[in-house]
């Protein structure tokens, strides 16, 4: 039997090593992009409607740290959780919540662009009447995030595409421990080079179809978006 | 900061506005007062919507005093505009009405919701995404957004600009409607006709400045400016 039928035996016959991986995998990269939202979206929207000194170097770092190297993120979250590191009592090196930090580390600067954009062009379009209406500052940000709310579905989708397809940092961090930190891109790295093809297929072709699912999502936010627009 | 409990009268002391290096407004006095509707008439580029944004609050003399009902700096929670592109949210109509009645402090029930529509004529639209409406529907809809936010001034920006005559009738229907509920309209248009039907009082602008203020029948009648009875006659103002 080829190593791709066995894959896709795996998959169908839902193995339980392989469905502890995917299962992994989705609770780090979703709560990833949920504590990136958290932080990003408020952020965002106080850059967006507001005029400050450093204003545009704010938004150049932002844009700047999209393209952030995996294994950098992976390294300073692996000093800041190592035993010697600020967070180094808190024992979170070689955890999923350490391989959750440095997603979310790579995934916030993509989010926070991104939404960004879409609130300052929604900002644009809205100023007059919201300011005429009396709208205070908070409801405006609310009312901007509800009225954008398609755009900033598709990107917290690109966040999590980013995320799921992660191998580097959370190499790093998460030690790739079996049953523990072994999430579909660090077992597909490992047994690739152990020679264990089945699994590695079978994880990546589970992947690629989240990655078109996800992908299917977003568009489908985006039609949405453009049918409400 | 005091709330003025009505934003009547709305007085422009010599309000000059000007933007990068252009005046749009030039030391305009002018006084607002209750009663039947103010037509700001004048050709384009005369400053009719940079006085409607001054007179909301939206735009700050660059030069000059402006008070609400004797108050400066009031809040915009007595005042409404429409503006001649006005803004649908991303919501359906009825939702958009929900929204104005709620930052406006109103209790959203559903009947004044239901009244407002009526009042429109979008009582059967109120489930449709508000920005697939037609122009003309969405002017409505911006006019009833507006009134529900209870005003006692209603500030209404060339608000049939480019609407066919059936639409723009609807839209006088509902502006005539609102004058008579003791509702403070004013209202710019280039349009000579429409200032005629609407009527009231009429100032003239032009080049961003009170060329002549006087009620429709005399205004039109019997102009006292050499400005006025060429824009009356048709001629280009410029």
């Amino acid at each position: 039997m080829g190593s791709d039928t066995s894959a896709l035996q795996l998959v169908l016959t839902g193995d339980p090593a392989l469905l502890a991986i995917v299962r992994l995998s989705l609770i780090v990269s979703l709560s990833a992009v949920a504590f990136a939202a958290l932080i990003a979206v408020p952020f965002v929207a106080f850059v967006a409607l507001n005029r400050f000194p450093g204003r545009e170097a704010v938004i150049v770092l932002m844009n700047a740290l999209m393209g952030l190297p995996p294994v950098v993120a992976g390294l300073a979250v692996y000093l800041l959780v190592s035993r010697s590191g600020p967070l180094g009592p808190l024992g979170l090196l070689f955890t999923p919540t350490a391989m959750i930090i440095a997603q979310a580390i790579l995934v916030t600067p993509i989010i926070a662009a991104l939404t960004r954009q879409t609130i300052e062009d929604l900002w644009d379009e809205y100023r007059d009447e919201l300011t005429a209406m009396n709208v205070g500052p908070f409801s405006r940000v609310t009312t901007l995030i509800w009225d954008g709310r398609f755009s900033l579905v598709a990107t917290l989708l690109a966040g999590f595409g980013r995320a799921a397809a992660e191998v580097g940092a959370i190499m790093i961090v998460g030690g790739n421990i079996n049953g523990y930190t072994r999430t579909m891109t660090t077992a597909i790295a490992l047994e690739t080079s152990k020679g264990d093809l089945s699994l590695a297929i079978g994880l990546g072709m589970v992947l690629i179809a989240i990655v078109i699912t996800v992908n299917a999502l977003a568009w489908l936010a985006r039609w949405a978006g453009e049918k409400m627009a | 900061m005091r709330v003025a409990a009505s934003d009547l009268p709305i007085c422009f002391e010599s309000v000059s506005v000007c933007s990068r290096g252009v005046t749009i407004l030039d030391r305009i006095t002018l006084q607002i007062e209750a009663g039947s509707p103010t037509v700001l008439i004048g050709p384009n580029g005369s400053g009719k919507t940079t006085l409607l944004r001054t007179a909301m609050g939206l735009v700050s003399p660059t030069q000059g005093r402006i008070t609400w009902g004797g108050v400066e700096e009031s809040p915009p929670a007595r005042r409404a505009i429409v503006f001649q592109r006005p803004v649908m949210l991303r919501r359906s109509v009825s939702a958009n009405l929900s929204y104005a009645l709620s930052v406006a402090r109103i209790p959203r029930r559903a009947e004044r919701i239901k009244e407002l529509l009526s009042m429109v004529g979008l009582a059967n639209l109120g489930k449709r995404s508000a920005r697939q409406l037609s122009g003309g529907e969405q002017q409505r809809l911006a006019l009833a957004r507006a009134i529900a936010r209870d005003p006692t001034v209603l500030l209404l920006d060339e608000p049939t600009a480019s609407l066919d005559p059936a639409s723009t009738k609807a839209i006088e229907e509902i502006i005539s409607a609102i004058a008579a509920s003791g509702i403070k309209v004013v209202i710019s248009t280039h349009d000579l006709g429409e200032a005629r039907r609407i009527g009231g009082e009429i100032v003239l602008l032009h080049r961003g400045r009170v060329v002549e203020t006087a009620n429709a029948g005399e205004f039109l009648n019997s102009p006292k400016t050499d400005e006025a009875k060429a824009f009356l006659a048709g001629e280009l103002l410029v």
